[in-house]
């Protein structure tokens, strides 16, 4: 197990930029107040402590504030952050023996879902996650997360097998969107997903499904149809990406634009909450899941652990049947 | 998704006159107003009337148009037979969508422009005297995009066909998931392929029949599930639009890319069907897979 770390890169969301120049000064402070780090040495009448708690109080202050009116384009960015924690943070955070899974038997081994054993808290799981990759050589391998028909089809091989030998399936969503590309239709990118949606349902096995940061459309579903479906506080799940749904309905993506298709798509934990189309929200830490991997991590972990729990109790034809029932009462309509 | 261009006015296209060369052909007109058309596909002047009574398909080049859904279940079922159900689900705007329209409005505009409530039509019928239950997408509504009411008449078709032991036929055409409706959409793509896994379980048929354009979240769900699967020459069938996915891989997409051949050559598709005879190809396929 690792200890998650905290982002240390020098990325800054716009929003947050009057939270940076406070950073800045009680980073000053600190350094004054270190007489390792200190230039001038330290000077005994002045309480440098009480300035940098003082300093934190605001800090804390102003980061709840920002948080606590986050517009829906702003949610997407924190879904975006490059210190964000990705599927196999968490993986290497809280499951144990994490034995990975490669291929799908047919064409290849798709580096943007990533599938493998092993245990969280008491149970033996199937653990599927989207893989956006961390690096620049890594993010390309992966696609950036957009995976292809194989990755589909790796996953659902690696659900077959957890149903056929009774392990239950944690699923961590984070994709802007199934690959667009020439190979992803030659191979078959709408029937790999489709053929996920209908084998998923009836699988025979819980199934809890987790979007960590971006659940866009099709692509996010391929490995999200579930018994229990929640959200990350600041995650996003919605049938196409603020900026898709801009060019087409706006005719073109610019910032104001994807703002305001953010916006109008309800694209966020609460409102998806709302609208029924997901179970549950897993609050993040203050100002997001990057600032806190760790709690994040664990905060995770506990979810899974009590889901699976809970879910573990059903008989398993009552499960599959719940989960009809539950895939088929959503959608808003008149008669 | 695409809007039908405005139908020019009989004066910059005379009646029965010479080709006007002078003027660009309109390109992407599929039937217009008048007794004339021009075949977007060959150009060619055709007969209105002779089109219709060829099924809309372009007598000289086979282009086949698209088509209204009432026009597609006469040409399907025994005349007569069809029983339209469930017509009364109309759309609600949960969310409150407005982009550079409010849904709201739109949705009004669009049942007033086709006479009904939403993009897909279902109902019980006869194929050739094998009983069935059919339902067709209409582009005419919203580029036929699935919001909750296509997502639910599509998984009431397949719960009676279930039920009753009758093959589904659904015969698509869609630019995908309807955005206004947002993950309400999304998860319509769940709910039908969830439905399918019943029918399936319980032995029932599914013919999906593919036709212009097919793409998007109804190709990446019930579409792409039929236990058959047909589609009309030359359809776009795909997942991501061509454009988006010209965007994303910078380079000149392959000949024929995402059309009805091109799918049944890298093996997603049984058959391409002409649709003059689709209706026997789904009779017959009935008697070797129905019950």
């Amino acid at each position: 197990m690792t200890q998650l770390n905290e982002y240390t890169g020098n990325f800054e969301l716009e929003f947050e930029r009057p939270l940076t120049a406070l950073e800045r000064q009680i980073d000053e402070l600190e350094a004054q107040s270190d007489p390792n780090r200190s230039a001038t040495g330290l000077d005994p009448n002045v309480d440098l402590g009480s300035e940098i708690r003082k300093l934190r109080q605001s800090h804390t202050a102003m980061l709840k504030k920002i948080y606590k009116g986050l517009a829906p384009g702003n949610t997407v960015k924190v879904a975006r952050h490059p210190g964000r924690p990705q599927a196999m943070d968490y993986i290497h955070a809280f499951v144990k023996d994490f034995t990975e899974l490669h291929g799908d038997r047919q064409f290849g081994d798709d580096h943007a879902i990533r599938c493998g054993f092993g245990r969280i808290g008491p149970h033996k799981v199937l653990v599927v996650g989207h893989h956006k990759g961390k690096d620049t050589a890594d993010k390309i391998k992966a696609n950036f997360g957009c995976a292809h028909p194989e990755g589909y089809r790796k996953a659902l091989r690696c659900m077959k097998l957890a149903e056929k030998f009774g392990l239950p399936v944690v699923t961590l969503v984070d994709t802007p969107g199934a690959y667009p590309g020439i190979g992803a239709e030659e191979r078959g990118q709408a029937e790999a997903i489709a053929v996920n949606l209908r084998e998923m349902a009836r699988l025979k096995t819980p199934i809890v499904s987790v979007v960590i940061g971006e659940g866009g459309s099709g692509g996010a579903l391929g490995i999200g149809v579930a018994d229990k479906l929640a959200m990350l506080e600041y995650a996003w799940f919605s049938v196409i990406s603020p900026e898709g749904c801009a060019a087409i309905l706006w005719k073109q993506a610019t910032p104001q634009t994807n703002a305001d298709a953010a916006e109008a798509l309800k694209l966020t934990a609460r409102d998806n909450l709302k609208l029924g189309t997901i179970d549950d929200i897993i609050d993040e830490p203050l100002g997001g899941a990057h600032r806190r991997p760790s709690m994040m991590a664990d905060r995770l972990e506990q979810y899974l652990v009590q889901a699976l729990r809970d879910l573990k109790r059903f008989k398993i034809e009552n499960l599959v049947n719940k989960r009809y029932n539950r895939l088929r009462s959503i959608g808003e309509m008149s008669e | 998704m695409t809007d039908a261009k405005t139908t020019p006015s009989p004066a910059t296209r005379p009646i029965n006159g010479p080709a006007n060369w002078q003027t660009p052909p309109e390109k992407k007109q599929a039937v217009p107003e008048g007794l004339w058309m021009r075949c977007p596909s060959c150009e060619a002047m055709l007969y209105k009337k002779a089109v219709e009574q060829n099924l809309h398909v372009c007598p000289e080049c086979e282009h086949h148009y698209r088509i209204h859904a009432e026009d597609r279940i006469d040409q399907l079922v025994d005349p007569g037979s069809f029983e339209p159900l469930w017509e009364d689900l109309g759309p609600t705007d949960t969310l409150g969508f407005v982009d550079r329209v409010p849904y709201k409005d739109r949705i009004v505009k669009e049942q007033k422009k086709t006479g009904h409530k939403d993009a897909l039509h279902a109902g019980r019928a006869f194929i050739k005297a094998r009983g069935v239950v059919l339902a067709v997408m209409d582009t005419r509504f919203m580029m036929a995009s699935m919001g909750s009411v296509v997502g639910e008449k599509i998984t009431r078709a397949i719960e009676l066909g279930t039920k009753e032991d009758r093959p589904v036929i659904v015969v698509s055409a869609s630019g995908g998931a309807r955005m206004q409706e947002s993950s309400l959409s999304l998860a319509q793509m769940a709910k039908t392929s969830a439905a399918l896994a019943r029918l399936d379980d319980a032995g029932g048929l599914f013919i999906s029949v593919l036709t212009d354009p097919t793409t998007g979240g109804v190709t990446a769900s019930f579409a792409m599930l039929g236990d058959l699967i047909l589609a009309e020459p030359k359809a776009l069938i795909g997942f991501a639009g061509p454009r988006v996915i010209a965007n994303t891989v910078r380079q000149e997409l392959p000949d024929g890319f995402q059309r009805a051949e091109f799918l049944q050559e890298k093996g997603f598709v049984d058959r391409v069907v002409h649709r003059k005879d689709l209706r026997n190809e789904i009779a017959r396929l009935i008697d070797y897979a129905g019950k």
